[in-house]
């Protein structure tokens, strides 16, 4: 297939306001007879409902939380870029760009990557208009932090909760238009499968997850901003619920799905403690600010921390990028906590563990200084660990956070079939190989706020759209295919639980498609996920029905769908014979352990697309391009 | 160790619960939630529907877990939301008694799960600031003392959870109400609208089926993330002042 991106032509600081002015526009007295229905309520698609309503669209919106209050976004926390430069520390909207692109490794696409950028001033903007309660300086003016990966402080944020503070927000304009009926708030009704008519995304297929009702909702356009799929790894940082079906159901109707290999493991998690954890904590990036990251010298020191005197301990992060220190970007921090641990340096009872040591800026700044800084963090790990950080270092060992990979979509964050578009985590397009602290906030505001208002309104004025009826040979089919999948898993009656094979899917895919990666071990699992799949299908127990609050039902058809995702990531991985940002494959690392990227032959995005089950998915490239940030190994040395 | 549970098991808003009594091996290790994993992993083994509870961060953030444990909303811990308890706060042979919040206005949907949905109908009623996308002057025009940007963000630090109405014998929505109220209240971004938020968040949480306050301040102590009592004489004087001046401008009559 060929992948048109639909960059706008022009210098780059010029390419969205040129957009801007070609698109075409829908009259305002005209928006009213478009209907949209938005698939999501987090930052990208609360803002996307709230912003398209308050245009005068018709808009439909479907979360699977009992409140798009609670969308996974509310769990972020340590802040949202964006390139004020109110620190007047040199920051500019060319140097976020700048970072962006190179912290991605060079795999994200310049031109989305400039205009997120620009729009980042517009978010703090609007956040702080409709009354988000950012962090300030006692001059009454906002405050910043920095953030790995960046040497400017161009962080806003709202004590460890910057993303509740921002989810409010957009969720209080979303109940706005709620109140003044031009949005459709249906909560607790997940979406299970796109409906394509004439090759255009018409509608959806739901199940309402009280009475269990299946039915469908048709419209004009169809957003998609479901989050991200880090939960295949089942253990992760993501919200429970999270997961990938909407975006998997999309890719089988027709979408790519692009760079599914490209994940993020986040460098400050609390520790697993055992075989029943269900979910992994992370401790915000934003406490590498003031924490030093340290292990003994010596294999197997098992004293505690208090007594390894300071001559041996290795604050390694300081030692091997002292420019950067402990804020290298994430995939780096990550990866040298690895090595740390697979040196038998590891701490804590697992001796997967490094130690996030807060004694100094104590020290330095005062508790009371730290405690303002990150007061509630220390509470959730002393209340998760049972240890004061106050006293003791912090354990911290890396883990799944983000998938960078989703669905592939052009400038306009329209995916490979028409009228449907993909905002937020969802969509593969800005990060690259590894995204930057406090840009995923960002990035949901600018698509649901700023981009998604304009584009939108340039398909729907230029789309040749005939009404669809109900009773449309499509929506049935797709009806019954629901049906038939809900009625599958009940029927099945097997021996062990949805649980059981997610977390053996998740060790599966953190073994073989985590941190380090390699050819044998890809195929081993790709094979592995296959057995395990075609075991789910024969033995999987889902109990009670489907007409009413199932939840083993919904996780059940959510696993299926993880399945599929696993076998395409492997492979995704397997294909991409080079290292680059999360992507960090063996066979190809620099002398000094550093990833080694292979521009020559792959600097492209992999676009995956569907051939149907049991068939090898067909690979798109969409070539990657760098005019302004030049391809260079990234130093943080 | 091993536990006693009595747990509250109805299978649908229309039909009649009772309480249900189980046995479950924990340990201290793990968080609240993680034990009715345990205790779901071992019904479905035995073909027996789980317990059904809302969760989903699992971080004591999206507000979504909350049920009764021995008599209090989100079990033993201050400032703790069920998924961040953990059984390290309890002991073997302990006799567990979980209930779903119980509040006409909170109808159960199944076992510990229940409709909140009149949260979202009492935000819906005024909020929010009228902002809409594109009309924002800079962020640094307006400075905000430092005191009242924290004061405000101790308010908006609600996390809707519900435990405030499950406590309050009156099941009054109160704190919930009043910490939107003072969250927006404070800043000078929510003045212009801050007296008719407070008539119209207070006249639907009234219409809703939740109760008054009468000063008890249950849902102070249980509320996991600390939303003070003091945020109810706010909103209190708000609505005053609000229903004054509404009688004021409409006899004014208005601009018409
Ligand atoms: C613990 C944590 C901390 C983080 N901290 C930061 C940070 O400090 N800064 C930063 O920039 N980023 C951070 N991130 C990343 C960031 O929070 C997320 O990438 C971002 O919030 C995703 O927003 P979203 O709108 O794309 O999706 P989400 O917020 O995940 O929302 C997804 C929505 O889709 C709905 N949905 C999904 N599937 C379906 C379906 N099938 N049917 C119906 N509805 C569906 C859900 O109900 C939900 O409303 C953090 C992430 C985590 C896990
Ligand atoms: S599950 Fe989110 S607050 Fe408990």
């Amino acid at each position: 297939m060929e992948l048109d991106a639909k960059i706008p032509s022009g210098p780059i600081e010029k390419k969205w306001d040129k957009a801007k002015f070609d698109y075409k526009l829908v009259n305002p007295a005209n928006k009213r007879k478009y209907s949209v229905i938005v698939v999501g309520t987090g930052l990208a698609g609360g803002s996307a409902a709230a912003t398209l309503g308050e245009l005068g669209y018709n808009v439909k919106a479907f979360c699977f939380q009992d409140s798009p209050r609670r969308a996974h976004s509310i769990a972020a926390q340590g802040g949202i870029n964006a390139a004020k430069n109110y620190q007047n520390d040199g920051d500019s909207v060319y140097r976020l760009f700048y970072d962006t692109v190179k912290g991605g490794d060079y795999r994200a696409r310049e031109a989305n990557v400039y205009r997120l950028a620009q729009l980042s001033v517009n978010i703090i903007d609007q956040c702080v208009a409709q009354g988000v309660p950012f962090a300030r300086e006692y001059g009454g003016l906002l405050a910043n932090r920095s953030f790995g990966g960046a040497q400017v402080s161009r962080t806003f944020y709202a004590r460890g909760q910057t993303g509740q503070q921002l989810l409010l927000g957009c969720y209080q304009q979303l109940e706005r238009q709620i109140d003044a009926g031009r949005v459709q708030m249906y909560p607790r009704t997940e979406m299970l499968d796109v409906i394509v008519i004439d090759g255009k995304a018409r509608g959806i297929v739901v199940r309402d997850l009280i009475s269990g009702a299946i039915s469908s909702h048709l419209a004009d356009a169809v957003i998609l901003a479901t989050g991200g799929y880090g939960n295949v790894f089942y253990l992760s940082t993501n919200a429970k619920g999270s997961n990938v079906t909407a975006s998997w159901r999309a890719h089988k109707k027709g979408a790519l799905f692009a760079n599914p290999c490209f994940t993020q493991i986040h460098p400050t998690c609390i520790p697993v403690s055992g075989e029943y954890q269900s979910k992994l904590t992370l401790m915000s990036e934003s406490l590498r600010n003031d924490g030093r990251i340290w292990v003994p010298v010596k294999k197997g020191d098992k004293r505690p921390a208090s007594q390894i005197p300071e001559a041996e301990r290795d604050y390694y992060l300081e030692r091997r990028y002292p420019s950067f220190g402990n804020l290298v970007p994430r995939d780096v921090a990550s990866r040298a906590a690895k090595a740390a641990c697979d040196e038998g340096r590891g701490v804590g009872e697992t001796g997967l563990g490094v130690y996030l040591d807060f004694a100094d800026s104590i020290k330095r700044l005062g508790k009371k200084t730290i405690e303002e800084r990150y007061g509630n963090l220390f509470e959730m790990y002393d209340r998760i660990t049972g240890e004061d950080p106050y006293s003791v270092p912090m354990r911290i060992f890396p883990a799944i956070h983000y998938t960078m990979g989703g669905l592939w979509v052009d400038y306009n964050l329209q995916s490979t079939i028409p009228g449907l578009f993909v905002l937020g985590e969802a969509n593969f397009s800005d990060h690259g190989a590894n995204r930057l602290g406090a840009s995923a906030l960002m990035q949901g505001l600018a698509d649901g706020y700023f981009v998604i208002p304009y584009t939108l309104g340039n398909y729907l004025a230029s789309a040749k759209l005939d009404k669809v009826e109900a009773t449309h040979q499509e929506v049935k089919r797709s009806e019954q295919c629901t049906n038939e999948q809900v009625k599958r898993l009940l029927g099945i009656k097997g021996k062990r639980t949805v649980d059981s094979f997610h977390r053996e899917l998740g060790k599966l895919m953190w073994e073989y498609c985590g941190m380090a990666r390699n050819a044998k071990g890809l195929k081993f699992a790709g094979a592995k996920i296959a057995e395990l799949e075609q075991e789910f299908w024969q033995n999987v127990n889902v109990v009670g029905d489907g007409g009413e609050l199932n939840q083993s039902l919904e996780k059940a058809g959510r696993v299926a769908d993880f399945f599929e995702l696993g076998k395409l990531m492997c492979h995704d991985a397997l294909v991409r014979e080079e290292s680059c940002g999360g992507h960090f494959r063996e066979e190809y690392q620099t002398p000094e352990g550093e990833a080694l990227r292979r521009d020559d032959e792959f600097a492209y995005v992999s676009a995956w697309g569907y051939r149907g089950a049991g068939n090898q998915p067909e690979l798109n490239k969409e070539p990657l391009s760098f005019e302004y940030v030049h391809l260079a190994q990234r130093s943080y040395k | 160790m091993k536990l006693t549970l009595h747990v509250w098991r109805q299978k649908n808003a229309a039909s009649q619960g009772k309480m249900e009594r189980y046995e479950v091996e924990a340990n201290e290790h793990m968080s609240f939630l993680e034990m009715l994993d345990v205790l779901n992993e071992e019904l479905i083994g035995k073909g027996q529907e789980p317990v059904a509870f809302d969760h989903d961060c699992r971080e004591g953030i999206c507000g979504s877990c909350g049920f009764v444990i021995n008599g209090v909303a989100h079990g033993p811990m201050p400032g703790t939301t069920v998924c961040q308890l953990h059984m390290r706060h309890f002991k073997a042979g302990d006799e567990l008694y979980l209930e779903p919040w119980r509040a006409s206005a909170f109808p159960v949907v199944k076992d510990l799960v229940v409709d909140r949905g009149a949260f979202d109908r009492i935000i819906a009623s005024g909020g929010y600031i009228s902002a809409s996308t594109g009309s924002a002057p800079d962020a640094n025009a307006v400075p905000i003392p430092k005191k009242y940007a924290d004061l405000s963000m101790d308010a908006a630090q609600c996390i809707g959870c519900g435990a405030c109405v499950a406590a309050c014998p009156n099941a009054s929505a109160s704190l919930f109400t009043s910490a939107k109220i003072s969250h927006l209240g404070v800043l000078p971004q929510g003045e212009p609208e801050r007296r008719e938020r407070a008539l119209r968040m207070v006249a639907t949480a009234t219409a809703e089926g939740f109760g008054n306050c009468t000063n008890i301040g249950e849902c102070e102590a249980v509320c996991p993330k600390g939303i003070r009592l003091e945020f109810i004489a706010r909103m209190n004087r708000d609505y005053i002042q609000a229903s004054w001046l509404q009688r004021q401008e409409s006899s004014a009559g208005g601009v018409g």
